[in-house]
């Protein structure tokens, strides 16, 4: 079981990796997507045995994080009309490189840390903290609205695998819960998208520099 | 009675989003806001049980911040029914379901005892202001929403990893729990490097919901380009929601032994957030960014005071329903006068006290309540906070506690006195708004409240203080 869980958190950690090089929008939702999938399906490998309210939980969650953001995602694409291309501040190879360090430095900390409880495999709090890393880099290494929208969204999966140690205590309603505040922000977001895209004409969010002091 | 609390705003919501009229709808706001708050107040007077395993229960403070949001909200529901009547030019359907959802919200907030039911309430809540900052539709307001969603989502996910952490800490002794009363009973086998990190967190994460500096960058942005009513729910309603979550995170923290670790912290960051806020109060010419550093002030005041513990701790309680009420006053006045000179700069605005004699007066006592001046609550409630510092030795953070309010005072009175005083400047746009019953009887009754908070406190009220205090104080 162990190492089920251990080769897909690997996948895990490259599927960041790959998203910090991707150029393409859409390859970077598809790729957020499919993180999010992998995920979902690890409660399941850990559960002692499956009940059916695991069940429906990691259905919710691959639905949400699989096709319905996705989906909304794509559609918020799509109206833009604009280039597909991730612009970003900082080139695609020195992001990769920022990447990989946050990875190393993920490993020292959590070596670092004081173990308590026994925990299901020691890669959870390191793949878990360089997943949040990845997050902030594409948050704000990237200018355009949806790619911060998907930083945010890799944010979450990061914390995501670190509650894989808590499964006893964040019930599935706390998790449903968390699901449904994940999926209202990004609906709201979506709309705030259109909104800005109408009227700067663009997803730039450096256009967004009225307010300052 | 906890359930009630919670659906009757809930479902007045969903009923607001299915009547047709936008003139009518408006006035769905002040029954909901007053059978809320005859209910909080009969909540709050019997003891109410814990529901739902534990999940849900009325704590002293939570009373509190119960008591402020629906009192708050009684201000504004009666306020919106007289704004809405200048903003007929677009639907208000979503501006009246989204503040009743906010109210929803910030109850459950106020009674959840469980660090993920808390989160996600503490989310809600947020979310549901998002639509209302934006309400406007005007490019700045767009900017201003989009900050107040980005900045808050990344702060609110890290307070989801501190609660995350928090549970793990607990892992040691017995399978994890995200129960307040569970972590405080077993504190002191609390992982203590685990519980230090997920303080960090807790305090970044819902530190950037109260506006602490330097996570406060949203804050001038919503609080300036949000309607009026909306400045006031969350500089008084969201704010103290999540403070509240700041005190029951460091009680655990506390009763962990981490006292000293969290203390210092907390005082640091309250002084560095005054000190921020005082910068950018000086030379500042918008009114409503004014009162938004003014209200980044006052959370770091609630964190000194938290800090602080003790004598301190029962000021900075007081000082949240203080705030709370004051900031109502203040947001309410500056979003008539706004609405008046169609300006909410010094460069444009002269001459309130002559034009809206009720709004500027009140927008002149509002300004001297806010920075401590007696007879007013806040002039209390900081000098108790200040006691508790030098009781307890703090004698330099005392004084630059001092030093601060004061070049507050002289900045953000600059401003006020421009805007209040001489005369309305000719040849400038503005419109026919007058002061009116529906928008100046809230800030009467705001008034009211604040001086009775500074010149005789209800001694149920000081007992609710005083409880809350004990609750959260820590006996090692």
């Amino acid at each position: 079981m162990t190492g089920t869980i251990n080769s897909l958190l690997v996948v895990v950690l490259l599927v960041n990796l790959f998203m910090l090089g991707a150029s393409r929008m859409r390859a970077l939702i598809h790729a957020a997507a499919s993180q999010g999938v992998i995920l979902s399906f690890m409660p399941l490998l850990l559960a002692a045995r499956l009940d059916w309210i695991a069940v429906v939980v990691a259905g919710v969650t691959i639905g949400l994080k699989g096709l319905i953001i996705p989906r909304i995602l794509h559609k918020a694409l799509r109206d833009a009309k604009i280039k597909r291309e991730v612009e970003p501040l900082i080139g695609f190879l020195p992001t990769m490189l920022l990447g990989a360090l946050g990875t190393v430095l993920s490993l020292v900390l959590a070596a670092c840390l004081p173990v308590v409880g026994h925990p299901v495999s020691n890669l959870v709090i390191p793949v878990s903290l360089s997943t949040i890393l990845t997050g902030f880099l594409l948050l704000t290494t990237r200018v355009k609205a949806i790619t911060q929208v998907i930083g945010y969204l890799i944010l979450e999966n990061g914390i995501y695998i670190f509650g894989m140690l808590l499964l006893a205590a964040v019930p599935f309603l706390v998790e449903l819960g968390i699901l449904l505040d994940l999926f209202v922000g990004i609906f709201v977001v979506s709309i705030i998208i259109h909104h800005i895209n109408q009227t700067f004409s663009s997803m730039d969010t450096r256009q967004l520099t009225a307010l300052r002091e | 009675m906890l359930f009630v609390l919670i659906l009757i705003p809930l479902l007045a919501s969903g009923v607001a989003l299915l009547m047709p009229s936008d003139r009518s709808r408006p006035w769905l706001l002040p029954p909901v806001a007053i059978a809320h708050l005859v209910l909080t107040l009969s909540a709050i007077d019997r003891n109410s049980e814990a529901r739902l395993d534990g999940w849900l229960w009325l704590d002293p403070p939570g009373r509190l911040v119960l008591l402020l949001l629906s009192v708050l909200f009684v201000i504004c529901a009666v306020y919106t029914t007289g704004y809405l009547r200048y903003r007929q030019d677009r639907s208000n359907r979503v501006f009246v379901a989204c503040l009743l959802f906010f109210l929803a919200a910030g109850t459950l907030v106020a009674m959840a005892q469980h660090l993920g039911l808390m989160w996600i309430a503490l989310e809600l809540a947020t979310l549901s202001m998002a639509p209302l900052i934006y309400f406007n539709r005007t490019p700045r307001s767009i900017e201003a929403t989009w900050k107040y969603l980005m900045i808050g989502s990344v702060g609110i996910a890290l307070a989801l990893l501190g609660s995350f952490f928090m549970a793990y800490s607990a892992m040691g002794s017995g399978p994890p729990s995200l129960l307040f009363a569970d972590l405080l009973a077993r504190g002191a086998t609390l992982n203590h490097t685990w519980v230090r990190m997920a303080f960090v967190l807790l305090l970044v994460g819902y530190g950037t919901k109260m506006g602490l500096a330097p996570m406060h960058t949203w804050k001038p942005d919503a609080y300036g380009e949000a309607p009026g009513v909306v400045g006031a729910l969350l500089a008084g309603g969201l704010t103290s929601c999540a403070f509240l979550a700041l005190l029951r995170i460091n009680h655990v923290c506390c009763s962990a032994g981490q006292q000293e670790f969290t203390s210092h912290l907390m005082i640091w960051m309250g002084l560095l957030s005054m000190a921020v806020a005082a910068i950018f109060t000086l030379g500042q010419k918008d009114i409503k960014r004014m009162l938004a550093y003014s209200s980044v002030e006052h959370m770091g005041i609630l964190m000194l005071g938290a800090g602080i513990g003790g004598i301190a701790l029962f000021g900075a309680l007081l000082h949240m329903l203080n705030n709370g009420l004051t900031k109502g006053m203040l947001f309410l006045s500056a979003g008539n006068i706004h609405r008046s000179y169609q300006s909410k700069s010094t460069d444009d605005v002269r001459g309130a006290m002559r034009r809206l004699p009720l709004s500027g007066t009140i927008f002149m006592l509002g300004f001297l309540a806010i920075t401590g001046s007696p007879p007013f609550g806040p002039f209390v409630s900081e000098f108790t906070i200040l006691t508790g510092g030098l009781q307890y030795h703090w004698y330099w953070i005392s004084a630059l506690f001092l030093l601060l309010l004061l070049v507050v005072f002289v900045g953000m009175g600059r401003t006020v006195l421009t805007v209040v005083q001489g005369r309305p400047l000719p040849g400038r746009p503005a419109s026919a708004y007058r002061d009116h019953l529906l928008t100046g009887l809230p800030l009467v009754i705001s008034l009211g409240l604040v001086l009775m908070m500074g010149t005789h406190i209800p001694a149920p009220l000081a007992d609710m203080v005083h409880r809350a205090a004990t609750f959260l104080e820590v006996h090692p």
